[in-house]
């Protein structure tokens, strides 16, 4: 076959414009598979073609592209990954609800602390001032004591220590004008379990006659030893005997701790 | 990329098969849909039904039947001149043949790519007027042979070697 003259016809360039019939298309492929100076000869006419056409190609959008491919349905591949998006939202939604949950949980759980701390202050409040009225309680009794020991008018009386305690010691003050009678027994030890020290007012003459005026109850709880006890008009001597508790109707002498004459 | 290759990628249908098709050819099947569809948002509409048309026929297409270019540009031209007919445009053949392809330059600051633009003005000056016509019916607008003949009144013997002088002429400016 001559090939130059063939592709010297022109019938190729009618065959890559699609101009020809089926049958003669059908021949024409099966001659470029055959020979490859056709098939070169085609290849170069379609690209000098396809060249010429694309030059004189107006603009088209880029938004047309992708109108085709969402024709075509090629994005499923971004649809898929759409699916997975969505569900991630959803998780992030859960994670929200469960943050959202955990922090009102931790906000109610933070108000409870905070009521509890109120209550807790509120009763040390309380406390505080109950200990500080049981202060002012104590330092009224205290300048009170002070006071009545302190009045010019008292007689102090001090005890020593006899033979059951030598070294013990006690201080009376005596209000011979109101009769009122306070012992210091900051000098005494402490008295055994089940014993209390009593307080005697002493005659002396012309027989010793010895009448209780009280006795030192709460002993260790009186922080400072001083204890009002029973008015006394007439006294030439105090003592102070340790005695079962509840005291006794005569003093037990054997276990006198102090003793002074007025 | 050659036919085969891009063929092969058409048929797994990939993604990217697409892309190539659409980078070798949207130009030259936009070129043609604008010379038959003056209406430019209509050519778009053309441009997207042909490129449906090949994705979804593409297993109607053999080798042993032609080219796949001048399979696309047939399913191009058909396509244009159905969407012509729908619009009744009843004397559009007539004014079809008074202008063609290079006046798509007229619209020169729309054309894709002006810097071959310039190139290719300065070529279709030299183009013969001839030449011109005679490319714009036969591939353009797909005319038969016997068709051009009459219309540029030349006998119908020498419509395909003028036409193959013409394309000789382009290989030559193109180095091809």
């Amino acid at each position: 076959m001559d090939t130059k003259q063939y592709i010297d016809s022109g019938i190729l360039e009618l065959y890559v414009y699609g101009l020809l019939s089926e049958t003669e298309n059908m021949e024409i492929a099966a001659l470029a598979k055959e020979y490859s100076e056709i098939n070169d000869e085609i290849i170069s006419i379609e690209k000098a073609i396809v060249a010429l056409s694309s030059t004189f190609s107006p603009f088209h959008s880029v938004a047309n592209y992708e109108k085709i491919k969402t024709k075509l349905e090629l994005k499923h591949g971004k649809i898929v990954e759409m699916t997975p998006a969505r569900s991630k939202y959803t998780y992030i939604g859960w994670a929200a609800a469960v943050v959202l949950l955990l922090g009102i949980g931790y906000q109610y759980q933070q108000l409870n602390e905070t009521n509890n701390q109120v209550v807790e202050i509120n009763s040390e409040k309380e406390n505080l001032i109950k200990t500080v009225d049981s202060l002012g309680i104590k330092n009224k009794t205290i300048e009170t004591s002070l006071a009545v020991i302190r009045d010019p008018k008292n007689t102090v009386v001090s005890l020593g220590g006899q033979t059951v305690s030598p070294a013990s010691f006690a201080k009376i003050y005596w209000n011979k004008e109101t009769k009122a009678v306070y012992v210091d027994a900051s000098g005494l030890p402490k008295p055994p379990k089940g014993m209390v020290y009593q307080v005697w007012a002493l005659k002396l003459a012309p027989v010793l006659t010895p009448t209780s005026i009280g006795l030192l109850t709460n002993f260790t709880a009186n922080d400072q030893k001083i204890f009002e006890v029973s008015d006394t008009g007439f006294a030439e001597a105090f003592g102070i005997t340790l005695e079962p508790e509840g005291g006794s109707v005569s003093p037990t002498m054997e276990q006198l701790y102090t003793l002074g004459k007025v | 990329m050659t036919q085969e290759e891009l063929l092969v990628l058409i048929y797994s249908k990939d993604e990217k098969a697409f892309t190539h098709l659409y980078d070798m050819y949207s130009k030259s099947l936009f070129a043609v849909i604008n010379t038959l569809v003056k209406n430019r948002e209509e050519a778009e509409d053309v441009l997207q039904e042909v490129f449906v048309k090949i994705w979804k026929n593409i297993d109607s297409y053999h080798e042993s039947k032609g080219r796949f270019y001048t399979w696309i540009i047939n399913i191009a031209r058909n396509t244009s001149i159905d969407k012509l007919r729908s619009k009744n445009f009843n004397n559009s053949q007539k004014n079809l043949s008074s202008d063609n392809f290079v006046n798509l330059l007229d619209d020169s600051n729309k054309l894709s790519h002006k810097i071959d633009a310039i190139g290719i003005q300065e070529f279709v000056k030299k183009l013969k007027p001839k030449c011109i016509q005679i490319i714009d019916l036969l591939f353009f607008k797909g005319y038969t042979q016997q068709e051009a003949s009459e219309e540029l009144a030349i006998p119908l013997g020498t419509v395909k070697t003028q036409n193959r002088n013409c394309i000789n002429d382009l290989r030559l400016y193109l180095k091809l």
